[in-house]
């Protein structure tokens, strides 16, 4: 069920199906840099929700998973980039709650809760660059 | 796109999600409830979630609307057998699941269904007798 883990690998989100494999993805990476299984859950989820961003509203892009490592220990990390429309307020995007129509307005937010690291660059008509990072304890 | 199988025990549909969710599965699932609910007279939905590895926000929305939908045709839903590495994940997340009944396995989540029919039943026949007295006195 999961793709074998490189160094660091990319993924084409276009469709439904591409989201179930940044999933299965991500979770394989995170295996292999032993990530507790609370962790590899909660970066998992993370990962669906922003990998469905990028296919809803930024009309699709990619998924960029590889591990990283500092000093002290190893992680993953995520980059999901798209060129969709971009996001005109990016505060009030992270607000719980808020949505711009189909969601229960926790994608960002709450993803942004799941991991140890979040930066997102946006610019609007440009695209959308979210990146995520989760260490292992 | 995979479909998930809808099981009909007695008066209750088992839904057991055996696969990983895309987002079309997860709305075909719903609307096929829909329909086997309206169809079976089906008093219960149970939906296993002990495989299932994450729970994202829309995955975790599609509970609440199943919920919801069921309880329009007389129907109650429990959630079972979810994974402590999902419960906590969901909780932080800032999924609440609102009004979505859970149990901790399939053997708890069906005597809350067999609780609520049998409460069901009891309100059923008092308002009968209700009926009956009405009749007598006039």
């Amino acid at each position: 069920m999961t793709a074998p883990a490189g160094e660091r690998d990319e993924l084409p989100i276009v469709g439904d199906d591409d989201v179930v494999k940044v999933r299965q993805l991500v979770r394989a990476f995170a295996l292999k840099a032993r990530l507790s299984l609370v962790d590899q859950t909660k970066l998992v989820t993370a990962a669906s929700e922003l990998a469905r961003n990028t296919l809803n509203y930024g009309g699709g892009g990619t998924a960029t998973i590889e591990q990283v490592s500092n000093v002290r220990r190893r992680g993953i990390r995520a980059v999901f980039v798209d060129e969709g429309p971009g996001i005109p307020d990016i505060d009030l995007a992270l607000t719980d709650g808020w949505t711009s129509g189909n969601g229960m307005g926790l994608g960002l937010s709450g993803a942004r809760r799941l991991v140890d690291e979040f930066e997102v660059e946006t610019e609007v008509g440009r695209g959308t660059t979210v990146s995520i990072v989760k260490w292992a304890r | 796109m995979d479909r998930v199988p809808i099981l009909k025990i007695g008066d209750v549909l088992l839904v057991s999600i055996q696969l990983d969710l895309q987002d079309q599965t997860v709305l075909a699932l719903q609307e096929d409830l829909a329909e086997q609910i309206t169809r079976t007279g089906a008093h219960g939905v149970i939906i296993d979630i002990s495989a299932v590895e994450i729970v994202d926000s829309f995955i975790g929305r599609m509970f609440a609307t199943i919920a919801s939908m069921s309880r329009l045709f007389d129907a109650d839903t429990v959630v079972v057998g979810m994974r402590p590495a999902v419960a906590i994940t969901l909780v932080e997340l800032g999924l609440t699941l609102g009004n979505v009944r859970t149990a901790l396995d399939l053997e708890k989540g069906l005597s809350i269904l067999r609780r609520s029919a049998a409460d069901r039943l009891l309100s059923e026949e008092i308002e009968d007798s209700d009926d009956g007295t009405v009749r007598t006195e006039s």
